[in-house]
């Protein structure tokens, strides 16, 4: 082997990899906040909302699972704009975030929301609770807690997958890294610190999500 | 200008679709193997292993896979090794998903009741015969519906596969929009192809541990 590691040099493109670390983070964040949300209101309806809108939301929360999140994005950014939609990488990536999220969500906090006891459903009823205020209060909120643990690892998923946006020029961690690669030929490095830096990135959110999660639930008695 | 057909569309994605099988099967069965020795070192009575163990499914869990196959496509070549794209693919692929079959087996053995491994030792047997007489047959059963289950995430991994040039179903899918300028029948078209792929495997796991459940109820 007659290949010499150097990673000093890896320092001059510090505001690349500061770029990219930026907006790996802010597609994460804006992911899992939207996501989320939408994982929750689909839950809702395949909990407690309309016959109608069910199987749609079962359609939708099927067909993301069993695709690719790469198809995914390429269907947005490429698929979409023959419908007159046209998307900058970065709101491509957001969206198709997004809606990855918002599925593998529904799924997690729809088993949460399974695993409420019936009778809290009636407990809220007799306290003169209104269906949403039951929700909100009585399903929604312990469900959430319950199945915390879960939804972290999945938004920990999420971020680690969204390495792919750079593949529709979204100038992430992994855009850097390729740059990095491309103006220097030194793939090993570039690829090595990128992948060490997702990896702290990885602990880092897991933790993040855990203090947030205290915070959402301070000290309810988990049952 | 040549005029495409959706049927040529198609039939050139189902034919690329046959590497996206062959590839997930390889990664499958190799990460299968790979995963069953990484849950040997994690149960194992040394603690060295078992921590080796648990830094190679860290790293391989923490890490994107995206990351995993650019550093065995890019990084194994400039040790003087000539990497095709289906060999980076394979290895890579393999080795992520060892880390994850290894970490689901191993909650499935640790869900076996610690007095069968009393049970067995005062029996006067070894570890490795409490292992294939006792332990592993219980642990198979628990273990089937979230193995099943995460075959889906191999076959959809697999698309990652595309972006170092392996030509698989994805990587198909750019070639034919390339040529057809019709990037949303094309990837709608893919996105069905995998879709037709995994949710028989998705059901298929969640029936599975449906009647799991079930017969534990019973005891």
């Amino acid at each position: 082997m007659n290949y010499h590691f150097e990673f000093g040099w890896l320092l001059e493109y510090y505001p690349q990899i500061g770029k990219g670390i930026g907006i790996t983070a802010e597609l994460i964040a804006v992911g899992a906040v939207a996501g989320i949300s939408l994982g929750i209101c689909c839950a809702w309806v395949r909990a407690l909302g309309p016959a109608w809108l069910k199987p749609v939301v079962a359609a939708y929360v099927e067909l993301i699972r069993n695709t690719p999140f790469l198809i995914q994005l390429f269907f947005v950014f490429f698929g979409l704009p023959s419908l007159g939609l046209q998307l900058s990488e970065l709101q491509a990536a957001n969206i198709a975030m997004i809606v990855n999220l918002g599925a593998y969500s529904c799924e997690i906090i729809r088993a949460g929301i399974q695993a409420t006891p019936r009778g809290q459903f009636e407990a809220g009823a007799s306290l003169a609770m209104t269906r949403f205020e039951t929700f909100r209060h009585v399903i929604l909120v312990p469900s959430l807690q319950r199945i915390w643990p879960a939804l972290s690892s999945q938004v920990v998923i999420v971020m680690l997958g969204s390495a792919v946006v750079s593949q529709i020029a979204a100038e992430d961690l992994t855009f850097a890294a390729n740059f990095i690669q491309s103006r220097t030929f030194r793939a090993f490095e570039a690829y090595i610190v990128s992948t060490i830096i997702y990896l702290a990135l990885a602990i880092l959110l897991r933790q993040a999500l855990a203090i947030i999660g205290g915070f959402i639930f301070p000290r309810r008695t988990a049952r | 200008m040549i005029e495409f057909t959706l049927w040529d569309i198609l039939r050139n994605l189902l034919l690329a679709t046959r590497w996206t099988v062959v590839l997930s099967l390889v990664s499958f069965l190799g990460g299968g193997i790979v995963g069953l020795a990484l849950l040997f070192l994690r149960i194992s009575k040394r603690k060295s292993l078992r921590s080796l163990a648990k830094y190679y499914i860290e790293l391989f869990q923490g890490t994107p896979l995206l990351m995993q196959l650019f550093i065995a496509f890019f990084g194994l070549g400039l040790f003087g090794i000539d990497v095709p794209a289906w060999l980076a693919a394979g290895l890579a692929l393999v080795l992520w998903t060892a880390a994850f079959l290894g970490e689901i087996w191993r909650g499935c053995v640790e869900a076996v009741a610690k007095g069968q491994w009393e049970a067995s030792a005062s029996l006067g047997m070894g570890w490795l015969q409490q292992m294939r007489y006792v332990i592993l047959p219980q642990a198979m059963k628990v273990a089937v519906p979230p193995t099943v289950g995460f075959s889906v995430q191999v076959i959809k991994g697999t698309a990652l596969t595309s972006i170092i040039g392996f030509v698989e179903l994805s990587k198909a899918g750019t070639v034919v929009t390339n040529a057809t300028f019709q990037p949303f029948t094309v990837y709608g078209l893919v996105a069905l192809i995998y879709f037709a792929l995994c949710w028989p495997l998705s059901k298929s796991s969640q029936i599975l541990e449906r009647k799991l459940n079930v017969a534990h109820r019973n005891h």
